[in-house]
């Protein structure tokens, strides 16, 4: 599979999946006015790599800033990954925040309640 | 003049002004509204969560205005901006002010102001709750949104939001909104 490469923009997070590694970043900010363009290439290659996926996938989840119209975006990777754990494959989530960004924290909680993996929360200090 | 936009516009414009626009709103516009403002709040605010929260607001508000703006048809004769659209962010005393003010269809006004009541009265928790629900169970519209930017806004700020509509004419009223973020 070949992997997804995307620079990130003011508006659009920095991307890079890897099926050869099993590693899937998403950095950055994701405020764009329609996030549906952005997100699904990303939803489809997680659909494809569901199929062969690695025994362990990696997520890393470094966002400074979401918008609404990129929550539910998200919450479609999220749940890609999640039926990848649930055919019995490892899923580690990595949710990482800045030191005292309580918002960031709770929005990572927020989609761990609904998506049932594990997030790991990582503050991230300057 | 029943309706002046010019003297709504300065009414808006209270307290320490940290922009102010009235105009088409287009992505480009919130893209470099978006680039100033971090770039003046970095020079005016040391804490980083209150940076973020205005923000967030402002990134839902400004987003909000893009998707849902109405156009008066061209015969009214106020001659405006296409997507025209007003805002404008304020420091009053210790608190960030983001106003907002668009054209919206009378016959949208009820639905809206029974959300924006709802989510006002809701608590924290429930707002959490709203949120999560809307989040997971509600198909979002190719705007993008699904109602979620208000719950959103009223979460980061504790519902401190006002709003009111004024008649324009029957068939259009200007719609502002104005949430208040307390500087902790």
């Amino acid at each position: 599979m070949e992997p997804i490469s995307i620079e990130g923009t003011p508006k659009t997070p920095t991307v890079k999946f890897d099926a050869s590694t099993g590693i899937i970043e998403i950095k950055g900010r994701s405020i764009p006015e329609n996030s549906i363009e952005f997100y699904r290439p990303l939803v489809e290659w997680l659909e494809e790599y569901g199929k062969n996926p690695q025994a362990m996938t990696t997520v890393n989840i470094q966002l400074e800033y979401f918008n609404t119209s990129s929550s539910k975006c998200i919450l479609d990777v999220f749940k890609k990954l999640e039926a990848i754990k649930k055919a019995r494959n490892e899923v580690v989530i990595n949710w990482y925040y800045e030191e005292d960004d309580e918002d960031m924290l709770e929005a990572g909680e927020d989609y761990e309640s609904i998506i049932r993996i594990p997030f790991k929360m990582i503050e991230v200090v300057d | 003049m029943s309706f002046d936009l010019e003297e709504r516009f300065k009414k808006m414009n209270t307290g320490e002004i940290l922009l102010a626009y009235k105009g088409s709103i287009s992505a480009e516009l919130i893209t470099n509204v978006l680039g100033v403002v971090e770039t003046k709040l970095d020079h005016v605010i040391d804490k980083s969560s209150t940076k973020k929260k205005i923000y967030n607001v402002l990134v839902e508000s400004l987003q909000n205005l893009y998707h849902h703006v109405d156009d008066l048809p061209e015969t009214n004769g106020e001659d405006l901006d296409v997507h025209f659209g007003i805002f404008v962010i304020s420091k009053v005393n210790d608190d960030y002010e983001i106003r907002t003010g668009n054209f919206i269809r009378n016959d949208k006004i009820n639905k809206l102001k029974e959300r924006l009541e709802k989510i006002k009265t809701l608590s924290k928790e429930e707002l959490k709750e709203l949120y999560k629900f809307v989040l997971n169970n509600q198909k979002f519209s190719d705007k993008g949104g699904g109602g979620l930017g208000l719950i959103d806004i009223a979460r980061r700020t504790d519902g401190n939001i006002n709003y009111n509509f004024d008649n324009f004419n029957n068939e259009y009223s200007f719609f502002n909104l104005n949430v208040i973020i307390t500087n902790q």
